[in-house]
């Protein structure tokens, strides 16, 4: 774990992708001139990117650092020990990018005190959690795949999968099942995909004027009370310690 | 003007009658009986303490007025105070408990047929109808409160309800937990202006059939519904909030069946619909800010010959949503957050049109679910490319000079 | 010392380990023989615990170590491939690997035999393959332990690299320790092997001494002597 971390923070990688965010957050600001406005446009790019970048980082270090690993397993160290240390070496070392690359300029630019602190600390939290998410599924993905170009592609596929196509095929069932009663549907469609999660997470304190438009009676318990955000918060650390119970679960039977 | 003619009409009758005192210790203990012997232009001047009364019907011009906390008592049985004369003004007051009927439309003060009449800082508490006024005309209502116990639509009444009036100047009141906070039906030039109007279950502000009417500097907040216009013509609103205004039915401003209407510098700040809009004609929307409401403007049916110019839209959910491919309204020069054109010129304008009606708000028109797929990017996609060639929006609605900067 | 019975691995259809029976005992240098594909590093890897069995049993030293890891405190491993995180210099890699475990190392003894100081501060992805493999046999015998396990420890390495690898290996076997290698080259395996164990589809095929290789073959050198094993058997 503290190797991992210590390697990470090290690796070039690790702040490009923290200036990546440090230049994404200042440009945003600097375009918008609105602290609210970016940070709509700030839950775009987080709901999308953290999890393809969790994904990729996540089987590339996996892959890079096989060999390491193997040396780890010779050593007096527990199976779980050593997987879980990489993991949240690389989660926290992604999530700490995610989140002081976005925070300094937004701190910088005056977000403490604006109207929108909650709804920015609310989005990097949702931030974390994805790469958290993302890493255990590509962490997954790497255990079960010794090839390491599958790997890559089941990765790239999961997200692709996640972030676009399954929102195609929802959208796709929703409107042509419209005659049948379809709002419990479309809640639990939105609960098993973690991007759609996070999604109704932040959209629930971004948006909430036009969540409350809907008539249903389970949108408006969802939607209407404090249980819509709750329920996706523990659902969303659910989808997090699933994954990285696999993880262990996985790694206990693996042959390297 | 108004208000110089109303001061000019009240102040002999303020002045030049005698004074009649009402209180526990004095000559006369009960307020109506302190009426009854009053003459035209007197003042009867009520002492500190609560008051039994019901039904108090002042028929002559006098004033009548609060020294000190006067609680009136209607114990839920009738109206509270009948003005059936012309030139009559209430001052002070704090009434409670006005009975509620569902044949009868119960108020803590009723005026029928009256004119020159002013009702000031008076509490109306515990009220069915906090003020019914029919048929009057040439009066004031300002800085009172006005508030309810109801518990839902139907037990309540409104707290300002006015009913063929004209002239009327309502002005500073604090008005909630009502039916509608404000309702005009057949009232005429009249003004509604600088009132708080929340928690209402209905509408904080209902026009019914009313023409010529101007309401200015009003705060809107968390009604059921927010603010009806129906039925009207020449309404002037101008610098009003609509805040939170949140529900399924529940919008900032209803326009129905509107026509010349001018809605100007008004605020519309996370409304679940700033404004919705159905069969409204030559109504002109000028520099209205509308930020972090669910849809911005929805138009249903019969809009024509509407302008939407120099208006701020920030962060909505939706900006415009229409329901038809028909457009006959006009958007120009309005700053849109989500307008990612550029401008070559650096004129302020942007040099690419932008479309405010996104494929996905007739998505969820069709089927109100998919909602839940707001913000994703698969939904981004679907309205990028409508956007690249519209095939279910009207094509021709655009803004062709869209601002590139939030307009101050 | 260490004790393995009918231990089975396959990976999918292809079986590696079928049943094997071995027992090392304390102290020498054995040396696990047998052609590609015969199971030699599964079976190091079975006792290392990275490669899970499908059945069977290892004990070492009376204890059976299947599930267990602290065992591994006890044993140094020199794995086949030497790749090390490429971000971290050499230094950093053996004081994050001493930081494992609690005990005095002389890597700064091994690390002056095989002349590594000048690489100390360089970043492991910069070094040749040969100074990874120096690294790789520092980062093993650093700890002292009573079983060293080595996975054909002479690739990429220098001769007089590999000289010092000897020496360090027999000075290894006097102080009373179990080495078990794997290897290809023969002059090695004649040079260095007290015992020899034969691997073939998945079972041992012969343990002994190299001269009683040579007597049971019929052969006078040892490449000889396992071309002969593997003819007769794939007759």
């Amino acid at each position: 774990m503290t190797y991992s971390f210590f390697d990470l923070m090290r690796s070039r990688w690790s702040l490009v992708y923290f200036g990546f965010y440090f230049l994404l957050g200042m440009v945003l600001l600097f375009l918008n001139n609105d602290v609210s406005k970016a940070v709509i446009t700030m839950m775009n790019i987080i709901v999308v990117l953290t999890p393809l970048i969790g994904t990729i980082f996540g089987v590339m270090y996996y892959y890079n650092s096989k060999e390491f690993t193997e040396l780890l397993l010779a050593q007096p160290l527990r199976r779980s020990t050593i997987f879980l240390g990489q993991y949240f070496g690389l989660a926290l070392s992604l999530a700490g990018s995610l989140v002081f690359g976005l925070g300094i300029p937004f701190a910088i630019y005056g977000i403490v005190g604006s109207g929108a602190l909650v709804s920015f600390i609310l989005l990097l939290a949702v931030g974390a959690l994805l790469t958290f998410i993302f890493v255990a599924l590509a962490y997954n993905i790497g255990l079960s795949n010794d090839n390491k170009i599958k790997g890559f592609g089941l990765a790239i596929l999961l997200w692709l999968f996640l972030a676009v196509i399954y929102d195609g095929m929802f959208l796709i069932s929703l409107v042509m099942f419209d005659d049948y009663p379809i709002d419990k549907f479309s809640l639990i469609a939105s609960m098993l995909n973690p991007i759609d999660l996070s999604r109704i997470l932040i959209i629930l304190e971004l948006d909430i004027s036009v969540l409350l438009g809907y008539t249903g009676a389970v949108f408006q318990k969802f939607f209407g009370t404090s249980f819509g955000m709750l329920a996706s918060f523990g659902l969303l650390l659910i989808w997090c310690a699933a994954p990285v119970a696999l993880i262990v679960h996985k790694a206990k039977r693996k042959d390297f | 003007m108004l208000r110089a003619i109303l001061i000019l009409f009240l102040l002999p009758m303020v002045c030049l009658g005698k004074t009649i005192n009402v209180c526990s210790s004095c000559q006369f203990i009960s307020i109506q009986k302190a009426i009854s012997v009053a003459d035209s232009g007197d003042l009867v001047l009520v002492k500190a303490g609560t008051y039994a009364e019901h039904d108090i019907t002042i028929d002559r011009p006098i004033s009548l007025k609060a020294e000190g906390d006067v609680v009136i008592d209607g114990e839920k049985k009738s109206y509270i105070i009948k003005v059936e004369s012309d030139h009559v003004s209430i001052s002070g007051f704090k009434l409670k408990n006005v009975g509620i009927s569902f044949t009868k439309d119960f108020a803590a003060i009723y005026l029928h047929k009256v004119e020159h009449f002013l009702i000031e800082d008076c509490t109306l508490e515990a009220v069915y109808f906090g003020m019914l006024i029919e048929k009057s005309s040439h009066g004031m209502i300002r800085n009172n409160t006005v508030s309810s116990e109801g518990t839902e639509e139907v037990t309540s009444g409104n707290g300002i309800h006015l009913w063929h009036c004209d002239n009327v100047q309502v002005d500073g009141n604090h008005l909630f937990h009502l039916r509608d906070g404000v309702y005009f039906e057949f009232v005429k030039e009249s003004t509604v202006t600088n009132n708080l109007s929340e928690n209402n279950f209905r509408y904080g502000l209902h026009f019914m059939f009313s023409n010529n009417d101007v309401y200015t500097d009003n705060t809107f907040r968390d009604n059921g519904a927010g603010v009806a216009v129906m039925f009207s013509k020449f309404i002037e609103m101008k610098r009003n909030t609509f805040i939170k205004n949140w529900g399924s039915a529940s919008y900032g401003l209803l326009l129905k069946e509107i026509y010349d209407a001018e809605i100007i510098n008004n605020e519309f700040i996370e409304n679940t619909i700033a404004i919705n809009v159905e069969g409204s004609t030559r109504v002109n929307y000028k520099h209205n800010t509308l930020k972090a409401n669910g849809w911005a403007v929805k138009i249903a049916g019969a809009c024509y010959a509407n302008v939407f110019e120099e208006n701020n839209f920030s962060s909505n959910a939706f900006d415009v949503s229409y329901n038809s491919k028909i457009n006959d309204n006009r958007f120009s020069g309005n700053y849109w957050s989500e307008y990612t054109g550029y401008d070559l010129d650096k004129d302020g304008t942007g040099d690419v049109p932008y479309r405010p009606v996104k494929l996905f708000s007739y998505v969820v028109n069709r089927t109100p679910e998919t909602i839940v797929l707001l913000r994703s990017l698969f939904v981004d996609i679907i309205n990028f490319s409508e956007k690249v060639s519209p095939v279910f929006t009207p094509d021709e609605l655009v803004d062709n000079a869209p601002k590139m900067k939030l307009i101050p | 010392m260490i004790s393995v019975e009918t231990l089975h691995k396959s990976f999918g259809k292809l079986t590696v380990l079928d049943g094997l029976d071995l027992s090392i005992d304390e102290g020498g240098i054995f040396v696990i023989l047998g052609p590609n594909g015969s199971g030699k590093t599964t079976l190091i890897k079975s006792i290392l615990g990275m490669v899970v069995p499908d059945k069977g049993n290892i004990a070492i030293d009376g204890k059976p170590v299947l599930k267990e890891w602290q065992y591994r405190g006890n044993i140094d491993y020199l794995p086949q491939i030497a790749n090390f995180p490429s971000n971290l210099t050499v230094a950093e890699l053996l004081k994050l690997v001493k930081q494992l475990r609690d005990r005095p190392t002389r890597d700064q003894e091994l690390i002056e035999l095989f002349g590594l100081e000048p690489f100390l501060e360089k970043k492991l992805g910069h070094l040749s393959g040969g100074t990874k493999q120096k690294v790789n046999i520092v980062l093993t015998f650093m700890f002292n332990s009573d079983l060293i396990i080595l996975d054909e420890p002479t690739s990429g390495l220098d001769p007089i690299a590999l000289l010092h690898l000897k020496e360090l290996i027999l000075k290894e076997k006097e102080a009373g320790k179990t080495v078990l290698i794997t290897t290809h080259i023969m002059s090695f395996v004649e040079e260095m092997a007290d015992e020899i164990v034969f691997l073939l589809d998945g079972k041992i095929y012969f343990k002994g001494t190299v001269n009683e290789l040579q007597q049971k073959t019929e052969q006078q050198d040892l490449e000889h002597a396992i071309a002969q094993i593997l003819k007769t058997e794939h007759v």
